[in-house]
């Protein structure tokens, strides 16, 4: 699903360039739900970015189910990420004043599709992630585990190849992390490709490999009999 | 284009600016202040050109009074400092010399100009009025109109040297009794009695006179007051299409060839063009709508900049939403277009209420004014035109203002807008 080949990235800061990727080699079959883990700084966001189209990479190669993601412009990135990812992110980032029902139809939106089918649709998943009665509600009154569970409807609604999830429970407490990892280990288990960046253990070890980044290098990258997260 | 016709995009706009209510108001007190001071303005300087007019329209605009005086060079074997009196025959020469007279009027009048007016009697009422000896022509030229159930002086009242007169609407006031009929009635001019045929209602127009003022036929006048074929002034209407100050010129040339006055003279003979007044009055009225114009315009602009400004702040204020639309897929012409149209949308919504309050605004002075007939301030409308213009401009305004946040939001990498906190 995802080929990535000697990957170099680095950042210019001020005379200075600071080398983040140095050279990752690193392939996603489908259905796998793998674990990006490292200390801050091992340029484990930066790989993210890079898989989300957020970000461009200075070397290498990237093929995203067969296409060759390059040369990339701002338009022609926001239509892969819109066709080809789903994002979740560690502070959901949820519009704020949109419904979570509106807050779901809007990758639908930009993929053109009929306002009456986005909200059908965008209604199914908020059912999928157990959230159909809130639908009309805003997000400053949902709970941040429902705020996050909204925002993985979001990322799902538009039927992506790959979701790409940055510390999706960062922001939660361990209970409801719980909660949203056993919902993305049964979206894993539909079949659909998982990445999650995140720096805490027991989040990675539901996973079922875990690729460590230690100075922008791939220090281990193992397969890992994954714990149900209920 | 295509997305400027969609539901979806408007469902969008509409909501981004509905749930952004503070923001959105804020916005649109720019614009709509700017074109309700356009259209107020506007309107306003239209009443006032429209009151000018009415001002002037109960005179024919054409008008020239002329006048003698000394003359200021000696000529043809006359010296200088000699006083010319204006005949009755110069009407007819002047009437023939001259091209473009409409109508000419020789008036006389005792009252004015230092002479003693007369003395009017009736009953137990008395009073000092200004007396004019006229021809009929001059209700033609004239800004006094003939009330109804009157009428003015007529050829036949000239022929026969009746005694009858016209009064003003004071002399009728103090004259006679409340709701008193004038018509058919006696007043006493010099101790000899006068029927009165007619009330004239005064209109200022320029030039002299009031509403007290007598009108009797001119040959009556000559043998009351012996005044022979003498003229105070004559009065004349020029044809519409045809420069007054031309016929003012003409009239002096010939007076002065009849009177033998040296053609540089200009002391001899005087004129006061009121055709040259209403053209200078009405220029000043042109002068004040562009300057409503230029005055509104420049709100209107300002208005706009506002918009710009806090959109602006705005996208800054939603560089993280802006983020979080690109990541799930907008392009950057989408997010563009967005706030390209929600500043033309906001704009177009202010602007029409701006001019509907504009309208109402107009309408409460004009119903205010309306009964105040000394104010010149008549129906005070904004040409369509210039509605439309100021639309037209609102929108190019909104668009072109419109770009620079909209290139602000996308210039931001969405990687940086989702950072933002």
């Amino acid at each position: 699903m995802i080929k990535i080949k000697d990957l170099h990235k680095s950042y210019k800061m001020g005379s200075n360039s600071l080398h983040v990727l140095k050279g990752i080699n690193f392939n996603v079959e489908e259905g796998e739900l793998v674990a990006i883990m490292g200390s801050s700084g091992s340029g484990k966001s930066t790989l993210l970015n890079i898989l989300g189209m957020l970000d461009l990479l200075d070397e290498g190669s990237y093929d995203l189910d067969g296409v060759p993601i390059k040369n990339l412009d701002e338009t022609k990135a926001a239509n892969y990420r819109n066709k080809f990812l789903g994002f979740v992110f560690q502070s959901f980032n949820l519009i704020n004043y949109k419904t979570a029902l509106e807050n779901v139809t809007l990758p639908l939106y930009y993929q053109g599709v009929k306002r009456k089918e986005r909200e059908e649709e965008a209604l199914r998943y908020l059912d999928q992630v157990g959230l159909k009665e809130w639908a009309t509600h805003l997000p400053s009154e949902l709970s941040g585990g429902q705020k996050q569970r909204v925002a993985i409807a979001r990322a799902l609604v538009s039927k992506p190849k790959v979701l790409l999830a940055d510390e999706p429970t960062g922001a939660l407490d361990s209970k409801t992390s719980k909660e949203v990892m056993a919902l993305i280990q049964d979206i894993n288990k539909n079949g659909k490709t998982i990445l999650i960046v995140t720096h805490e253990e027991d989040i990675a070890k539901m996973c079922s490999r875990i690729v460590r980044l230690k100075d922008g290098v791939i220090m281990e990258d193992k397969k890992n009999k994954m714990i149900k997260a209920i | 284009m295509k997305r400027l016709f969609d539901k979806d995009t408007w469902q969008e706009i509409f909501g981004s600016i509905q749930k952004n209510k503070v923001r959105t108001v804020i916005t649109m007190i720019g614009v709509l202040w700017g074109i309700f001071i356009y259209i107020t303005l506007a309107g306003s300087s239209k009443g006032l050109d429209n009151g000018f007019e009415r001002a002037f329209q109960s005179i024919a605009s054409n008008s020239i009074f002329v006048w003698a005086q000394y003359t200021s060079i000696p000529y043809a074997g006359y010296k200088s400092e000699r006083a010319i009196q204006l005949k009755l025959g110069d009407a007819e020469i002047i009437k023939k010399r001259v091209k473009g007279i409409k109508f000419i009027a020789p008036r006389q009048v005792a009252g004015v100009f230092g002479s003693a007016g007369g003395n009017i009697v009736r009953g137990n009422k008395t009073g000092t009025y200004a007396i004019y000896g006229e021809f009929p022509e001059y209700i033609k030229i004239a800004t006094a109109k003939i009330f109804d159930g009157g009428r003015f002086i007529n050829n036949s009242d000239i022929e026969k040297e009746r005694k009858v007169c016209v009064i003003g609407e004071r002399t009728l006031a103090e004259l006679f009794e409340k709701g008193e009929d004038p018509i058919g009635k006696f007043i006493s001019i010099n101790k000899l009695n006068f029927v009165v045929v007619g009330v004239h209602k005064f209109v200022q127009g320029g030039g002299f006179g009031d509403d007290g003022d007598i009108y009797i036929p001119f040959a009556t006048f000559k043998k009351i007051f012996n005044t022979g074929d003498d003229v105070s002034f004559f009065m004349v209407s020029a044809d519409e299409n045809i420069s007054g100050l031309e016929v003012e010129k003409n009239i002096k040339v010939t007076l002065k060839q009849i009177h033998k006055i040296h053609p540089d003279d200009d002391r001899a003979i005087g004129g006061f063009n009121l055709g040259e007044i209403f053209r200078k009055t009405m220029n000043f009225a042109n002068g004040l709508t562009f300057l409503s114009l230029v005055v509104g315009i420049a709100t209107i602009l300002a208005g706009v900049i506002g918009i710009g400004n806090i959109l602006l702040i705005s996208v800054k204020e939603r560089t993280k939403e802006i983020g979080i639309r690109r990541a799930l897929g907008a392009t950057p012409s989408e997010v563009r277009s967005q706030i390209i149209l929600e500043s033309v949308f906001l704009t177009i919504l202010a602007g029409v209420i701006g001019i509907i309050l504009g309208a109402l605004v107009l309408y409460g002075i004009n119903a205010a004014t309306e009964d105040m007939t000394d104010f010149p301030y008549t129906n005070p409308t904004v040409p369509i035109p210039y509605v439309l213009g100021a639309l037209a401009l609102m929108i190019t305004l909104g668009t072109l203002i419109g770009i620079i946040p909209a290139q602000k939001a996308v210039s931001v990498k969405p990687i940086d807008a989702l950072r933002e906190e």
